[in-house]
């Protein structure tokens, strides 16, 4: 009778795009998204090489303008705010790449994620939780962040990131170049991080199956446009998705699938 | 240079150093500038210039007491260099070097002209700030002199202290490492640059009003800023305690330099800069680890 329960959490959309367009010059990069993202949710992002993954989530934080389309944090535009200002509303950027601070000890590191916070114990307490989660970090942590490995700097990322006490974490790519130990290890403490503190997740990810396995939703990305989403379950079920993600191939019908010939599907 | 005795060495080595401290000052400005955006601030001998001018007038022309003239001359820099960068250098991000460059040394020679026309184009001197010698086993030197020397170590020490414990030091040599990862941690970034800025003029005023009692001050006396140029890039520019060791040894040959070959006077600091290239191209001490980008 109730389409939605009338007690208990409302499903709220935290995150929502409608029809974004960004431009690099004269390039178009994003080419009308929309997506939103469930407050406590984990949502991916998935797609190949120059999809626009990391393009849009530089045009949710502010570091580059939507030429179109409408930016939504909890309800308020943020699509012409710039950068720190997104992140003092909430959301926490790691990059692609990680973008430590290499010449800064780890401890400056994650104690610079939390510069705009003042309840002075909270940011000690979640500092712990990091070195807990992270014990690399913590015999590292007078160390110039240069010297970490590059899974170690993955998790110096997150964790600078946790630091900030975000509402929701942009996540760019955080399985590139770990392996597949060491991705498992990233995974469980994002997946950690969205159960137990309750933080929302919008992550990028190229590995397919990592993100498959992580998220509750997810939006797969050709050049620049959403070509198809869908709860986790639906798309590990789907077939484009089994075949050109995660590699699986049904050898007898594949010469007639369909959408063979459809051009965003290379 | 055979008439020299160890007092005379002796004086010119403190009197060198003193130079070459006042060269730091400067300098120390423009790496702060450089390290933080990459850009290159043309107009800081002006803002010497301008310490200069206001210690003048706040101190000789309007009789203040000297300590609250000579601060109030570094705050009133304080407020112009993070105008500047608020108002004319955050607008140009994105374009390239060269404008700001352009823009800058623009900036430098419009401040030049405005000075003339408040305070004119005669050379006048700031009363120093412990007037007298002091006689160091035989060598005499002026008050003003030693305290250039200690202040500019004082405040290099004081400056390496904030970047290596403060949070707000410690915030300013993020966003010079990565602009855009302290744009996502939420820091001020505009702000804090605006606010490097604000310091760069600050280091500038202290040297001019530090220069003021022992060489007359003019609309000229920014050519010494180029200098400081020279002593940084021989430290390895990009680098604070390269700029300062590059100007020290810089001051310190120059008085040397122009003993020994008086007819080539003033261009000391040049050779040393062009020796030292060719010698070790990227200064004295470049940073070990290189940006991105
Ligand atoms: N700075 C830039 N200037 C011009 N074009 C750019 C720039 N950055 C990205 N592009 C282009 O925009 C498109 C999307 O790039 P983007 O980096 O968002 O892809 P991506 O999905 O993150 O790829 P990857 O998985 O390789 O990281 C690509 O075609 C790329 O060539
Ligand atoms: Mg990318």
């Amino acid at each position: 009778m109730f389409n939605t329960p009338i007690w208990g959490p409302a499903m709220t959309d935290l995150l929502k795009l409608e029809n974004v367009e960004t431009f690099y010059g004269r390039v178009m990069a994003i080419r009308g998204v929309s997506l939103s993202v469930l407050e406590g949710k984990i949502v991916s992002i998935m797609g190949s090489n120059g999809a626009g993954k990391t393009t849009i989530l530089k045009t949710i934080s502010g570091a580059l303008d939507p030429f179109k389309g409408s930016i939504k944090l909890d309800g308020n535009e943020i699509s012409s705010q710039d950068p720190d200002v997104v992140a003092r509303m909430g959301v926490a950027h790691v990059p692609e790449g990680r973008e430590v601070f290499s010449l800064l000890s780890v401890r400056d590191n994650l104690m610079l994620g939390a510069y705009c916070r003042r309840d002075r114990g909270a940011v000690q307490q979640d500092f712990e939780k990091v070195l807990g989660w992270f014990p690399d970090l913590r015999s590292f942590i007078d160390k110039q962040a240069a010297y970490l490995s590059g899974g170690q700097q993955q998790m110096l990322a997150l964790g600078r990131a946790f630091m900030q006490k975000p509402r929701l974490m942009l996540l760019d790519e955080p399985s590139l170049g770990l392996s597949p130990r060491l991705i498992g290890e990233i995974f469980d403490i994002i997946k950690h991080i969205n159960r137990e503190e309750g933080v929302t997740m919008l992550l990028v990810e190229q590995n397919a199956a990592v993100a498959l396995e992580t998220c509750d939703f997810g939006y797969v990305m050709e050049t620049g446009r959403i070509v198809m989403e869908g709860d986790r379950d639906r798309l590990l079920a789907s077939e484009n998705i089994q075949e050109f993600y995660l590699g699986v191939k049904d050898e007898g019908v594949r010469e007639e699938r369909r959408w063979k010939g459809k051009k965003t599907w290379r | 240079m055979t008439g020299l005795n160890f007092a005379d060495v002796m004086q010119l080595a403190i009197i060198g150093l003193a130079q070459g401290s006042l060269y730091s000052l400067i300098a120390i400005g423009l790496v702060l500038i450089y390290k933080a955006t990459e850009q290159i601030n043309f107009a800081q001998s002006e803002f010497m210039m301008l310490g200069a001018f206001f210690g003048f007038q706040f101190i000789v022309l309007w009789g203040m007491p000297f300590w609250l003239g000579f601060l109030l001359a570094i705050a009133v820099l304080g407020g112009i260099g993070y105008t500047y960068d608020a108002l004319v250098i955050r607008r140009m991000t994105g374009q390239p070097v060269f404008v700001v460059f352009i823009l800058t040394l623009a900036t430098g020679i419009v401040l030049r002209a405005l000075a003339g026309m408040f305070w004119g184009f005669d050379s006048f001197s700031l009363p120093s700030m412990m007037p007298g010698t002091i006689d160091l086993t035989g060598v005499i030197i002026g008050w003003d002199h030693v305290i250039a020397i200690l202040a500019a170590a004082l405040l290099s020490l004081a400056l390496f202290l904030f970047f290596r414990f403060s949070r707000v030091g410690i915030a300013m040599q993020a966003l010079s490492l990565n602009q855009l990862a302290a744009f996502y941690m939420g820091m001020p970034v505009k702000r804090l640059t605006s606010s490097i800025w604000a310091l760069a003029a600050m280091f500038g005023a202290l040297a001019g009003l530090l220069l003021g009692p022992i060489a007359l001050v003019s609309t000229q006396i920014g050519f010494i800023g180029f200098k400081a140029f020279a002593g940084a890039i021989v430290g390895g520019f990009g680098s604070i305690p390269g700029a300062v060791l590059g100007c020290l040894l810089i001051g310190f040959a120059e008085p040397f330099f122009d003993t020994a070959f008086p007819t080539l006077k003033g261009v000391g600091a040049y050779v040393i800069m062009f020796a030292v290239l060719l010698v070790r191209p990227q200064g004295l001490l470049s940073q070990m680890h290189q940006k991105k980008v």
